[in-house]
């Protein structure tokens, strides 16, 4: 077997006196994808945000591509990451977020390409191409120099996705891309993560509602309730044959 | 003969015009800078610099920049041991160190005003914190801050005529010696002073608008 | 002239002398702000004139007062005022405060009368109609006290904004305590402890008067149920973002 790409060993995270996550057990593959369902306020989001280094877990560790995300070794002990270490490690990871968080005083194009130029330290004219023929992929290609709010909802959250993918990250997070959408932009969205899924050497964890979208592109489908996995495994068996009550009270709120 | 008047004041106020737009540019340029960095030293996680800027603002702010002009006045020179030209320096200084704070807590407030997510994104992007202000933050709050640092141009134009007070040579200290000369004529030169200042804000007034509209552009998602 | 450091006997000595200006400053600022407050309406009342050329020659001449110096705008009338023909006459010092700086800040205080009526909803003035009120009862059954609680906070911070302006009065020789200051400066030779206590004065009078008006303005906003004045922020995404 290859070596995990993101390990959580026994995270937990409080907000306030509220214990939202109580232990959380779990590695990711290379190119696994795994989607994350579970009811309002079981702190899926929280997961991945932590991974995102937008939240830090109150105790356990996150290791991504063998490396301690949120600690670090000096003179031998492990001691909180600073900022350059964070840095070090989040390299691998993009992320897309439910409400896009486009920024609004850049074009499009210029959206994809400043992280590459700034961050990564490309070459202009490569940070250019690389945006472009992304932009091209999600279906974007003729908005290059328009500003996010000339966009649609559906655009924009293509758009997100390609500006974390010129970053070619290892893993991919998707924090309920679709729940801000207008129903029938949804499908456009979906289409792009399908063909990206499709691709293959990505890992992506995504926190999702669209239970017929997790079964048809996910390997493992994970269960969120009362701050741990509750539930685990093949689609298949998590969405149709489980015996938990809670997920299957859950599940039936979906089927209408 | 009010034509003759006005062509016996006119020259002599524009004498005090110069003195009037350096003090105007010099508390421009000095009071935007101020609010900047008060601004950004609010926002530091370092307590005392935190602090420090809080008494500065709030110093600023809880006075009247007609005191705070005058105690420079008479302070720098005991605190620093400078005369010469202080009253420039007073004028300017205590013009900027008021608008300036005035103005910080606009930066300030336009910073915090960036939403959530946009600090967040730059993060996904794994940008350093330097390069989130400089790129996402800064350029955003920007914009939110055009409007409201257009109206504290007029405001600090309407400031310079205090200097004055502190024996500077400008338009209001030339009319103050045209109505010793002559007080039948006071009416005319304070109009006419009236008048020469309107002149001076009418561009600060277009350029505020100016603003405005700009900041209208390209904000909110 | 200033010779030597801070000394706190002079400081002591000023004391008494200055606070003794204290009644005519803030009884000043209390005159002056009611003279705005009332002359702030003439100035609604003109910009809401129907016919155009009036209405933009009174928004001309509004505009005109506040790019202006107010400290100029009190010398006029102190000084010049006495001097026009036919209409002049001669003010007393504070009187001339009064009215200099109390027409200077109306400009502002009518722009606030001004946002608080335009910010009455649409339906309020249809309801209004719908509902057959006269003139009169539209305006103060309906409109106005809609109008007038939001403007408060508003208005208590001109207030605010105004006492700090009227030691420009101490030029034109009201005894307030920056008058004062001045004089005992110019008697004794040291200014900087007598300005110093102005400035402790005025930090201890403003800035408790801040924070109350602060906080009656949030109360105001919850009220009526407005977001705090930050811009146009996105409100829904908070909202959305707490229900996952």
């Amino acid at each position: 077997m290859t070596e995990p790409i993101v390990q959580y060993q026994d995270v937990h995270k409080s907000f306030g006196d509220t214990e939202v996550l109580t232990g959380i057990n779990l590695d990711i593959e290379p190119a696994e994808k795994v989607a994350v369902i579970g009811p309002s306020g079981s702190g899926k989001t929280t997961i991945i945000r932590m991974l995102m280094t937008l939240e830090e877990p109150t105790s356990g560790d996150i290791i991504v591509d063998g490396k301690n995300l949120w600690h670090m070794e000096k003179n031998g002990e492990l001691v909180p990451a600073n900022e350059k270490h964070l840095r070090q490690v989040r390299g691998n990871i993009g992320m897309v977020f439910q409400h896009f968080n486009l920024f609004p005083h850049m074009t499009i194009l210029d959206n994809c390409m400043s992280a590459p130029i700034h961050v990564q330290k490309v070459d202009k004219q490569e940070a250019k191409q690389r945006s472009i023929e992304m932009l091209e992929k999600v279906g974007l290609g003729d908005k290059l120099d328009s500003y996010p709010n000339q966009l649609s909802g559906g655009q924009k959250q293509r758009v997100a996705m390609a500006r974390a993918l010129v970053m070619r990250p290892k893993v991919m997070l998707f924090d309920e891309v679709t729940s801000a959408l207008d129903p029938e932009l949804v499908g456009e969205v979906l289409e792009v993560i399908r063909d990206i899924a499709n691709e293959g050497e990505m890992a992506m964890v995504l926190v999702t509602h669209e239970m017929e979208f997790a079964r048809d592109i996910a390997d493992r489908v994970l269960f969120l309730d009362n701050g741990v996995i509750a539930e685990e495994g093949p689609p298949a068996e998590v969405l149709e044959n489980s015996t938990n009550d809670r997920l299957q009270s859950f599940l039936h709120r979906f089927r209408t | 003969m009010i034509i003759n008047a006005i062509a016996e004041i006119f020259p002599t106020l524009m004498q005090g015009l110069r003195i009037t737009i350096e003090v105007l540019l010099g508390s421009i340029i000095l009071g935007y800078l101020m609010a900047f960095v008060a601004g950004l030293c609010r926002l530091s996680k370092n307590p005392i610099i935190k602090y420090i800027t809080i008494f500065y603002v709030e110093v600023f702010r809880g006075t009247s920049l007609i005191v705070q002009l005058f105690w420079l006045f008479y302070a720098l020179p005991i605190l620093f041991g400078i005369s010469l030209g202080s009253d420039y320096l007073a004028g300017v200084l205590a013009i900027a160190l008021n608008y300036g704070a005035y103005m910080s807590e606009i930066v300030r407030g336009s910073i915090l005003s960036v939403a959530k997510g946009q600090t967040e994104a730059a993060t996904a992007l794994n940008m350093s914190r330097f390069q989130r202000m400089r790129l996402v933050i800064f350029p955003q709050a920007v914009r939110m801050m055009l409007p409201e640092f257009g109206n504290y141009l007029i405001q600090m134009l309407k400031a310079t005529s205090l200097v004055s007070l502190i024996g500077m040579t400008d338009i209001l200290y030339y009319g103050d010696i045209l109505r010793g000369n002559n007080l039948s004529q006071a009416p005319t030169v304070y109009f006419l002073i009236l008048v020469f200042y309107f002149i001076m804000a009418l561009p600060l007034i277009w350029l505020t608008r100016k603003m405005e509209t700009a900041s209208k552009k390209g904000v909110a998602s | 002239m200033n010779s030597g450091n801070w000394q706190w006997n002079t400081f002591f000595e000023a004391f008494p002398v200055v606070v003794e200006g204290l009644g005519i400053t803030l009884g000043l600022t209390v005159a002056t702000y009611l003279f705005a407050l009332i002359f702030g309406f003439v100035w609604t009342l003109l910009s809401a004139i129907r016919i155009t050329p009036i209405r933009w020659l009174f928004r001309w001449i509004m505009e005109f007062i506040r790019s202006t110096p107010p400290l100029v705008q009190l010398f006029f009338i102190f000084y010049a005022w006495p001097m026009v023909p036919i209409v002049g006459f001669a003010l007393d010092p504070f009187t001339s405060a009064i009215v200099g700086l109390g027409i200077h800040f109306s400009t502002y205080i009518g722009e606030v009368y001004r946002s608080g009526i335009e910010a009455v909803e649409k339906g309020q003035w249809e309801a209004a109609k719908a509902l057959n009120f006269s003139t009169g009862q539209k305006w103060s059954k309906i409109i106005l006290p809609q109008a007038i609680p939001p403007t408060i906070p508003m208005l208590g911070n001109y207030l605010i904004i105004m006492f700090k302006e009227i030691p420009l009065a101490s030029t034109i020789g009201v005894a307030g305590i920056l008058n004062l200051a001045n004089s005992y400066g110019s008697a004794n030779f040291r200014y900087l402890e007598p300005l110093t206590i102005v400035a402790l004065l005025f930090l201890l009078l403003s800035y408790p008067s801040a924070i109350l008006i602060n906080k009656l303005e949030r109360r105001m906003n919850r009220r009526f149920d407005k977001k705090e004045k930050s811009g146009s922020k996105p409100l829904k995404e908070e909202k959305e973002g707490a229900a996952s």
